[in-house]
């Protein structure tokens, strides 16, 4: 706590077992007022039982959680205004239209339910307003659970893998709004196990698996600290291997080059000498250079075996 | 508001509420009615002057037509089409009848025994030594009607009650709305409560489309003076049946285990609460039984202020039992409850 000002999340050492099995081991993390916190992790890691137990629907076994300086367990009606919730489902009303289901909601949160047509038009749907909710699209029904998750103007937002089964085009338009809510200064905490949408959505990330944090920061730090090899790749046929092999100059041989036919690959840590090299000899068609990923990162802690 | 909402767009809910119900009282409500005043249809072979002197007050009694043969007549009741074939030969009487229905038969021979010795005492030319009179002492049975819509009411209304809770907290648990709500800042109660006005609204809806259809001359329904106490017992009712809904809902995981379980309930009760039977008419066994289903007492609530004609304080005691009922039922529905599955 840089800034003196206590941390809108607080947790600490939080532990909880279902049985035998055990969710969550342990874990400690801040998020700051403001900050667009991510938590990663495969299934199961215990992503979703952080959050319901941050959230209030679950209680810790040990360990203390604070929001906005409150405990959300037991229920906490004071603490309920200012946090917005959207489940992992859509949770609606049977057959109501979707401003039915947000004045449903601002009456529930105590409102006007004129904030109703206003969160209609910040998440895209003033055209829909009249449809049931059940005939909505993937991305629409989202994007109207967020909204309702809004109504109340709250002050810190969840979200339980929010874009889970949408198409990309409705990803990046759930992406868009996210950041902009994310602009309005509320602090956002946000479950997924799509790298992309963390790196290009959060400030900081936790990655978890089987219960603990494995690495905590900016997507950013987490991929320099990974310390991969840079990869540059050309049009195939433009060099030999071996001359791309020589391009760094003796005793600075990149870590790797192949030729699939198609490219030619080269992995290496000092890119600048690489890609002049390449420049010096006219060889730069169809240049692609790609660092680590946040997948990366993640892959690295999590292993690549597959689970389900 | 938007729950109410919610149900009136549920054609599955409103056809099992409210369209069902009254198909039954429409079904039951003809086939009963006439029950309790049987007519008998005679043939007149030739011409009977005997019926001359009496036609205006036989008519209560019998239909009489005329115009066919013998034969084609004594066709006529062999085949159960008419009740009793009449000639008269000279001085003789003749009345053929089938004896398939005894009560029936039975009557015949009276009407024409009667008439036959007001004939005679007529051309005696003397007095009758005995008048009969007779006057109508109003029946405490009652007609059908008067059974068949308190009953079918009650059991609509338990089902609808039963049925729209526990399906609404099913669905609500499944589709994790009931987290969702658990995770704003209203109380259970209030969710209940409002939960509460759909299912009182709908019984209303129910006890004013019954009473409409009930009380057309041709069912004939006549409600006695204390009829509006059907009111505040259709709303015990209704909380009661909430109730058992409530708990219902409460301990079914799916959608098929709450219906399973509400039918498993109500039908049984329908049977034995004397909503499909009355229970004046039921076995002995089935009275007792009846003590312990709630249903009796929204049923028998509502035939004693709305049929019986007994004053609005006999339905205070059925209003007690279904508010204590409700009361139990509540807390431990409220002891079980689950916010979600897991």
């Amino acid at each position: 706590m840089v800034t003196g000002v206590p941390a809108t999340i607080s947790v600490r050492d939080v532990r909880k077992s279902y049985g035998p099995v055990t969710a969550v081991d342990g874990i400690s993390f801040d998020v700051e007022r403001g900050e667009f916190f991510g938590i990663l992790g495969p299934n199961g890691a215990g992503k979703t039982t952080t959050l319901e137990i941050v959230e209030g629907l679950r209680q810790a076994d040990s360990g203390t959680v604070s929001v906005l300086g409150l405990h959300p367990w037991p229920r906490n009606p004071a603490l309920l205004p200012r946090i917005g919730v959207q489940l992992q489902a859509s949770s609606f009303f049977e057959r109501l239209t979707a401003r039915e289901q947000l004045q449903t909601f601002a009456m529930l949160y105590k409102v006007p339910a004129s904030r109703a047509d206003a969160m209609l038009g910040v998440v895209g749907l003033r055209d829909q307003a009249g449809t049931r909710t059940e005939k909505l699209s993937g991305g629409q029904a989202q994007r109207l659970s967020i909204a309702c998750a809004l109504v109340h103007d709250p002050e810190v937002l969840f979200l339980d893998e929010p874009t889970g089964a949408l198409d990309p085009q409705a990803r990046r338009n759930l992406w868009d709004l996210l950041r902009q809510i994310s602009a309005e200064g509320r602090t956002v905490v946000l479950t997924t196990h799509h790298m992309d949408e963390a790196e290009t959505l959060c400030d900081r990330v936790a990655i978890m698996d089987h219960g603990v944090i494995l690495e905590l920061g900016p997507p950013a730090t987490l991929v320099r600290r990974l310390d991969q090899p840079l990869r540059i790749s050309v049009e195939s046929g433009l060099l030999p291997a071996d001359a791309a092999r020589a391009l760094a100059g003796p005793g600075a041989e990149p870590d790797s080059v192949t030729d699939d036919g198609v490219s030619l690959t080269i992995a290496t840590r000092d890119p600048a000498t690489v890609l002049a090299g390449l420049a010096g000899r006219g060889a730069l068609a169809g240049l692609r250079v790609s660092g680590a990923t946040l997948e990366d990162v993640f892959l690295h802690l999590t292993g690549r075996e597959y689970r389900e | 508001m938007a729950m109410f909402r919610g149900f009136v767009r549920d054609r599955v809910a409103m056809v099992f509420s409210i369209l069902i119900p009254v198909l039954f009282l429409l079904l039951f409500g003809s086939i009963y009615k006439d029950s309790g005043s049987p007519r008998i249809s005679v043939i007149e072979v030739g011409r009977v002057s005997l019926l001359d002197q009496a036609r205006g007050q036989l008519a209560s009694v019998m239909t009489i037509s005329r115009g066919r043969s013998l034969a084609a007549a004594l066709q006529d009741v062999r085949a159960g089409t008419d009740d009793a074939a009449v000639q008269q030969r000279g001085g003789t009487l003749v009345v053929r009848y089938s004896i398939a229905d005894q009560v029936t038969a039975g009557v015949v021979q009276e009407v024409f025994a009667s008439l036959v010795q007001q004939a005679n005492q007529a051309a005696s030319g003397r007095p009758p030594a005995v008048q009969l009179t007779t006057a109508q002492v109003e029946n405490k049975s009652l007609k059908a009607i008067q059974y068949i819509a308190p009953g079918l009411l009650g059991w609509a209304i338990a089902s609808g009650a039963a049925f729209g809770a526990a399906i609404t907290l099913v669905t609500w648990r499944q589709n994790k709305l009931l987290r969702r709500l658990r995770l704003a800042p209203v109380s259970t109660a209030t969710v209940v409560t409002a939960r509460l006005g759909v299912s009182l609204a709908v019984a209303m809806v129910q006890l004013a489309v019954f009473l409409l259809i009930a009380t057309r001359p041709y069912f004939g329904l006549t409600l006695t003076a204390s009829w509006w106490m059907a009111i505040p017992v259709v709303a015990a009712g209704t909380l009661a049946f909430m109730s058992i809904g409530l708990l219902t809902g409460a301990v079914a995981k799916t959608q098929q285990a709450a219906t399973a379980i509400a039918n498993l309930i109500i039908l049984p009760m329908a049977f034995l609460g004397g909503a499909f039977i009355p229970l004046d008419y039921a076995p002995a066994w089935i009275r007792d039984v009846s003590y312990v289903m709630p249903l009796r007492y929204l049923v028998t609530g509502m035939q004693d202020v709305m049929a019986r004609g007994e004053g609005p304080a006999s339905a205070l005691p059925a209003i007690g039992v279904m508010l204590g009922l409700t009361a139990v039922l509540t807390l431990i529905a409220v002891r079980v409850f689950r916010w979600d599955d897991i």
